[in-house]
């Protein structure tokens, strides 16, 4: 790769014809990834307005190659002309929608507040329980982040069947909040470590409580880590397929086991496949979109000193 | 990273904190009822799933009210016998108990169904069969070549590192648009992989009209099937899982690279260094720290993969695209065999904390070593 990427003057390059050479290559090696990037979500979404004859002739420009239908839409019950009637498969989908809203938000909400809670005191406190001390409870928090999930999936099956979590969405909120805790409490001990004591110092002076200290001074000036470690835990909770897969069936089941399984009778209808592929994925698209500076502070916490 | 945390102990002990006996009363007691009340549900159930009482309840759910309970009980003793102190530890508490109950309790009781016979489709029920399941996971080709996936997708981090730090310098170099490049490139990662496998693996990859194989039979390759030869199915496989998580990479470097202090590149460039030269010389080195923590985050990452595989492969051609737990869930998900499959999990557990213990500690020295 070229030097001027790292550059900020332009100026000490050396002719003209490099110049636009670098430039040349720059903005085609972005274009070219940006297309990558793009292509397949701009072929989900208009795949979903094909009919058989469009798909499998691999028609790819709308109003040109193809006329665009609401083909996909209506057999999810979304298109303009049937949403005000009665849809099973809307009814299934929006439940399949609602069971994967609830999950992921309320996993992310429970893995932040006990994350965050951990991660404070991590941070200020200096803990000892029997011969485990801070450094050994950081690092078995963190360790939850090997763990496979493959490797709870099968004792939790049997677990939940006997406390009759099964099927239910306490029960992946539980699963999902386990998953990302390690993230939060390390995205969360970054956003701590960068507040300044003196401020909780002065706060116990003026005669808060350690909790109130928390709540009235830390937690304001801590919350766009925690909007960070929430959308980071709601994009791996969304999209999480593995534990859904497994230990839902019928009342729990997520859009991602609900995508997983719509091969039909007679082979797969692309344009409703589409249709959904695009409603599971349109939510996150948009939060990305929209928070996407969250999202990168996120995912840079802690890797850079 | 815990130089920052001595700060408690240099906090003066409040002195209104002498706390009276008889609260350090109440809360002892408090302990010995949570704790009794928690211990006696536990026999009453273990006694009624085992025939041997008839007073009990359906499922074992009482007892995760009786836990609960039990923490709260714990905190409150916390707060009332320590005061302050116990206050603190109240931050740490929730979080503890709730991973100790949720891993260490499953991981246990996950070792002793390794060692049984546990087939969820036969009649007879669980039985121990001690190291039956271990030696028959010797034996098992198929999870040998599962494994032998799992370091091919692993080496396959190698090369998303070169693209995705490539992207990073992309992005940092002086462009225009910058945001909208850095919002696209970023999207993939928001996608859920079980519609990405279907939309890309399924659609845009399929043999007759996908896109990707008409683009493919334009430059020149015949017969342009993705997943049905081994090596052009585990590559496509490798493409897929590299295409969502390269924009996590790619934002962790681009993260150090503009952390990085223009001074030396300056230094760099006044003392005559060639692009090339200042990238291998200057950049490169000063990066490899957040190198080293992508690509392990990115390796540990790589160690779950199963959706992709699980919904656009099933395994196949002939197991060649398994990856360890795509393996383990058909095992359970095809042939119900509980005991068998969890051997398999716990047998991969241990060898991947042994992996990423000796991974990290390779990181480390080298990353001392380099700088």
């Amino acid at each position: 790769m070229s030097v001027q990427t790292t550059d900020y003057t332009v100026s000490e390059i050396r002719s003209p014809a490099a110049f636009i050479t670098s430039r040349v290559f720059i903005y085609g090696a972005l274009v070219f990834w940006a297309f990558v990037c793009l292509f397949p979500i701009y072929w989900t979404i208009t795949t979903s307005f094909k009919s058989a004859v469009d798909v499998t002739q691999g028609h790819l420009i709308p109003f040109v190659d193809f006329t665009p239908d609401w083909k996909g839409w209506r057999s999810l019950g979304l298109s303009p002309d049937s949403i005000f009637q009665t849809s099973t498969v809307r009814d299934e989908f929006l439940k399949r929608f609602m069971n994967s809203v609830i999950t992921s938000v309320g996993a992310s909400s429970l893995a932040i507040i006990i994350g965050s809670l951990a991660a404070y005191g991590l941070v200020r406190y200096r803990y000892k329980f029997a011969w485990f001390k801070n450094e050994d409870i950081s690092f078995f928090f963190l360790s939850q982040l090997i763990l496979p999930p493959v490797v709870l999936a099968l004792p939790f099956l049997v677990l939940y069947r006997e406390v009759a979590l099964l099927d239910t969405r306490i029960g992946l909120v539980l699963l999902y909040t386990l998953m990302v805790l390690p993230i939060v409490i390390w995205i969360m001990r970054d956003q701590f470590n960068s507040i300044p004591v003196e401020l909780e110092e002065a706060a116990l002076v003026d005669g808060l409580s350690i909790w109130g200290a928390f709540f009235r001074i830390v937690m304001p000036i801590a919350l766009p880590g925690m909007v960070a470690a929430f959308i980071l835990a709601m994009v791996l909770c969304w999209n999480e397929y593995f534990f859904a897969a497994l230990l839902t069936s019928t009342d729990a089941k997520t859009i991602p086991v609900m995508v997983a399984s719509q091969t039909g009778s007679q082979g797969i209808n692309w344009w409703s496949m589409a249709a959904l592929a695009t409603a599971a994925i349109a939510p996150l698209a948009i939060i990305g979109i929209a928070l996407e500076r969250y999202l990168i502070m996120g995912m840079t916490a802690g890797s850079v000193k | 990273m815990a130089e920052q945390t001595s700060t408690a102990n240099a906090w003066p002990a409040n002195p209104a904190d002498l706390i009276p006996a008889g609260r350090k009363r109440l809360g002892w007691g408090l302990l010995a009822i949570a704790t009794l009340g928690l211990l006696a549900i536990i026999i009453v159930q273990v006694l009624y799933k085992t025939e041997m009482s008839t007073v009990g309840f359906d499922t074992w759910r009482p007892v995760v009210y009786a836990y609960i309970l039990w923490g709260i009980a714990l905190g409150a003793w916390q707060v009332l016998t320590r005061g302050e102190d116990g206050q603190r530890a109240l931050f740490l508490l929730p979080a503890l108990l709730f991973t100790i109950a949720m891993v260490i309790f499953p991981t246990l009781f996950g070792f002793y169904i390794a060692l049984t016979d546990w087939n969820l489709s036969s009649f007879t029920g669980r039985r121990f069969n001690g190291l039956d399941n271990f030696w028959q996971m010797l034996a098992d080709p198929y999870y040998r070549n599962a494994l032998f996936n799992m370091v091919l997708y692993v080496l396959a981090v190698l090369v998303e590192y070169v693209i995705a730090f490539g992207l990073a310098l992309l992005l940092n170099a002086q462009i225009k648009a910058r945001k909208f490049f850095r919002v696209v490139f970023l999207l993939p990662l928001m996608l859920s992989p079980v519609a990405v496998s279907w939309m890309v693996g399924k659609s845009l990859m399929e043999y007759r009209f996908g896109p990707a194989a008409t683009l493919a039979r334009h430059l020149g390759w015949d017969n342009p099937a993705f997943f049905s030869d081994p090596i052009t199915a585990r590559i496509s496989i490798m493409m897929l899982d590299a295409w969502t998580f390269i924009p996590f990479m790619m934002i962790m470097l681009l993260a150090g690279l503009q952390a990085m202090s223009r001074e030396v590149l300056e230094a760099a460039r006044v003392d005559g260094a060639t692009a090339w030269q200042t990238f291998w010389q200057v950049t490169f080195p000063l990066m490899l720290p957040v190198s080293v923590t992508a690509v392990i985050l990115r390796i540990i990452f790589k160690l779950k993969l199963a959706d992709i595989i699980i919904t656009l492969t099933s395994g196949g051609p002939g197991g060649a695209t398994d990856s360890v737990s795509s393996f383990i869930y058909r095992e359970y998900r095809d042939r119900s065999n509980v005991g068998y499959g969890t051997m398999l999990a716990m047998a991969y557990l241990i060898i991947i904390v042994v992996f990423v213990t000796w991974l990290l500690k390779v990181a480390s020295r080298f990353v001392r070593n380099v700088n």
